[in-house]
């Protein structure tokens, strides 16, 4: 029984983890058709915000939760500006030109921080279920993780922003016809989807050893979850993760972790292949 | 000058070039010389093979090095099998090539393109390098050859002449046969993008719909495309295999991929010499940069990247083109006119 829970704790802060790294990506895909493949590399500053705010004496929640993400979303509101809006409706050249960005910022980091592992210890200590012990940090992310969900849910569908936003990506015309400037929405959007990722990354800081190069595989993830998840941002994001994450967790339990990630790697292959348009695309159509 | 004369014009050039780099240089360099310029050409091939595919049948694959990684693994554990080396050169052809049938097969008869088809192929280089990542166990043999996970293959053999398992290629003729063969790919992609066929491939790019709407089958003319890309990237890889003597899963890692997408990007999508150029200037700046260790080599390629498509999006050639154009034809005469409405085709 114990083991059970355990197991099943494991899939859920697995697929958890991949909604948090993924929903900043989706927001910008799902809301302006832009893929950002630097996606991981401001998940990957997020993680080194946390670090150096934290060993400067900050308290570590307040560098995860609010410096990460605040210092992230800005620099993605500059993204935007400098590169992105040149860009727009040009998909295959947004990617290429994003990726060329997460080059340089591994590059950047790499010479500031050098290509040395990098962390900050865990705040939570273990946690006892029955006979077996585990770490409490799961349930953090877990909680992080619904928090994020339905504090995105309200701000698309319950505020002024939300409707704002939905507005331009829906018809970006019409919305400046009614009084909206679409450039200024844009930018909000992205710095929020940057902001996100640099959320993950201070989230994920004290259970990974950070590297320059982490976001790259955290990038590439979070791409595929967001492809197969299709047009929808909150429900193709756990959607997708959900698949994928089970399919990782269990296959890394059976097999080794590594066995987990390639498991998960030709689920989305598979998915992409049999789904073109993402769960979102065939199924529970036209949710948020 | 018509089109074909062009071609046999720029072939002629390409293959004296060839031979006369092919039989002349060795006099001049030694072999650690030719070794550091082989590499070049090498992966000048490599770049070929993508220029081709996604220049000329408009498919973007996010994991080309997948097929280079393939030819070089192919060749590898096959030369530490049979000692006699023809057959392993085959394989590294073949291998890629049927991958490629099968893996093309798949996503290109899915009608998967764009966005999707970048995360299909990103999602396969990924898995080939984690699984030959984790293959260093003693129980991944095949044959003689250990897979040796992320330490990869050491000591590949390097090719002989066919049937004389004893007279294996030196340096020079190493390098004689890498440039050879980069002018024979070079000068047959040329004839083939000017046949019928490469006509048809660049009519789908253009248009996929009016493309089937006219009978051609759309899938099947991409897929054919994808495996001709991938057999140039297999021989790439086994010659690649033959310079080092050695092959790891690094060359399944994204940022192989990003590699070649940069050295295409900035020679030109759409031109066949500009990725060559493209793949030697960048190849030729990064180990200066590495050797100058002044700044790191990913913040410039990045920034290269990045800013070639946000100022120069067709690419250094076209542009080169476009200045010279603009030279030699006075304004507004309809000659000038001419030019500029075909350059300005997507």
């Amino acid at each position: 029984m114990d083991f059970y829970i355990v197991a099943g704790l494991e899939v859920i802060s697995g697929v958890a983890t991949l909604v948090l790294v993924a929903v900043g990506l989706a927001i910008v895909f799902g809301m302006m058709r832009v893929i950002n493949l630097a996606h991981g590399e401001f998940l990957m500053l997020g993680a080194y915000t946390a670090i150096t705010a934290t060993n400067a004496g900050i308290n570590i929640f307040v560098s995860m939760l609010v410096i990460a993400p605040i210092v992230v979303g800005l620099l993605g509101i500059v993204v935007e500006r400098v590169i992105i809006r040149y860009l727009y409706g040009r998909l295959m050249d947004t990617m290429l030109a994003t990726w060329g960005l997460s080059l340089l910022f591994i590059g950047v980091v790499t010479m500031v921080f050098g290509n040395t592992t990098s962390g900050i210890s865990s705040p939570l200590g273990p946690v006892t279920i029955g006979s077996v012990s585990t770490s409490g940090y799961k349930f953090f992310i877990i909680a992080v993780t619904i928090c994020v969900i339905v504090g995105l849910y309200i701000l698309f569908k319950r505020t002024r922003f939300g409707l704002i936003a939905r507005a331009t990506m829906q018809n970006p015309d019409m919305a400046a016809t009614l009084g909206v400037d679409p450039n200024r929405t844009y930018a909000a959007t992205f710095g929020l989807g940057a902001a996100l990722a640099g959320l993950a990354g201070g989230v994920i800081a004290p259970v990974t050893g950070i590297v320059p190069t982490i976001g790259v595989v955290f990038g590439a993830k979070a791409f595929i979850t967001v492809i197969g998840g299709g047009g929808s941002v909150i429900i193709g994001t756990i959607s997708a993760s959900s698949v994928f994450g089970t399919i990782n967790q269990v296959t890394s339990f059976v097999s080794t972790p590594v066995m987990g990630e390639v498991a998960m790697l030709l689920a989305a292959i598979i998915l992409v292949r049999l789904l073109p348009t993402g769960i979102t695309g065939r199924f529970f159509k036209g949710g948020i | 000058m018509t089109g074909k004369m062009n071609d046999i014009v720029s072939s002629g050039l390409a293959g004296s070039l060839a031979l006369a780099a092919a039989f002349l240089m060795p006099l001049f360099f030694n072999d650690w010389e030719l070794l550091q310029l082989m590499i070049y050409v090498i992966l000048s091939m490599l770049a070929l093979s993508l220029a081709f595919i996604w220049g000329f049948g408009g498919i973007l694959s996010f994991g080309h090095a997948v097929f280079f990684g393939l030819g070089a693994y192919a060749y590898a554990i096959a030369a530490a099998n049979f000692g006699e080396t023809t057959l392993p050169l085959l394989l590294s052809i073949a291998v890629p090539s049927v991958f490629a049938v099968l893996f093309g097969y798949f996503m290109l008869y899915g009608r998967i393109s764009d966005v999707y088809l970048g995360a299909i192929t990103l999602s396969l280089t990924l898995v080939f390098e984690k699984f030959m990542n984790s293959t260093a166990g003693p129980q991944y043999v095949i044959g003689e050859a250990r897979l040796g996970g992320a330490n990869g293959i050491p000591s590949i053999p390097r090719l002989n002449v066919p049937g004389f398992p004893d007279w294996v290629l030196s340096t020079s003729d190493l390098f004689g046969l890498c440039v050879i063969l980069l002018a024979g790919v070079y000068i047959g992609l040329k004839f083939l993008i000017s046949s019928d066929f490469g006509r048809i491939i660049i009519a789908v790019r253009e248009n996929e719909m009016r493309a089937e709407l006219l009978g051609y089958d759309a899938r099947k003319y991409k897929l054919i495309t994808f495996v001709i890309g991938a057999a140039i990237a297999g021989l790439a890889g086994c010659l690649f295999a033959n310079w080092g003597g050695f092959i790891s899963p690094k060359v399944f890692a994204l940022s192989q991929s990003i590699q070649i997408i940069i050295w295409v990007v900035f020679g030109g999508v759409g031109t066949l010499v500009g990725p060559i150029l493209g793949c030697m200037l960048i190849q030729w700046f990064t180990t200066y940069l590495t050797t100058v260790n002044i700044i790191n080599k990913d913040v410039v390629l990045g920034a290269l990247l990045t800013a070639v498509v946000l100022l120069l999006p067709s690419g250094l050639i076209p542009t080169i083109q476009r200045l010279i154009n603009k030279i030699r034809l006075p304004r507004n005469t309809t000659a000038r006119i001419a030019v500029e409405k075909a350059e300005s085709r997507p």
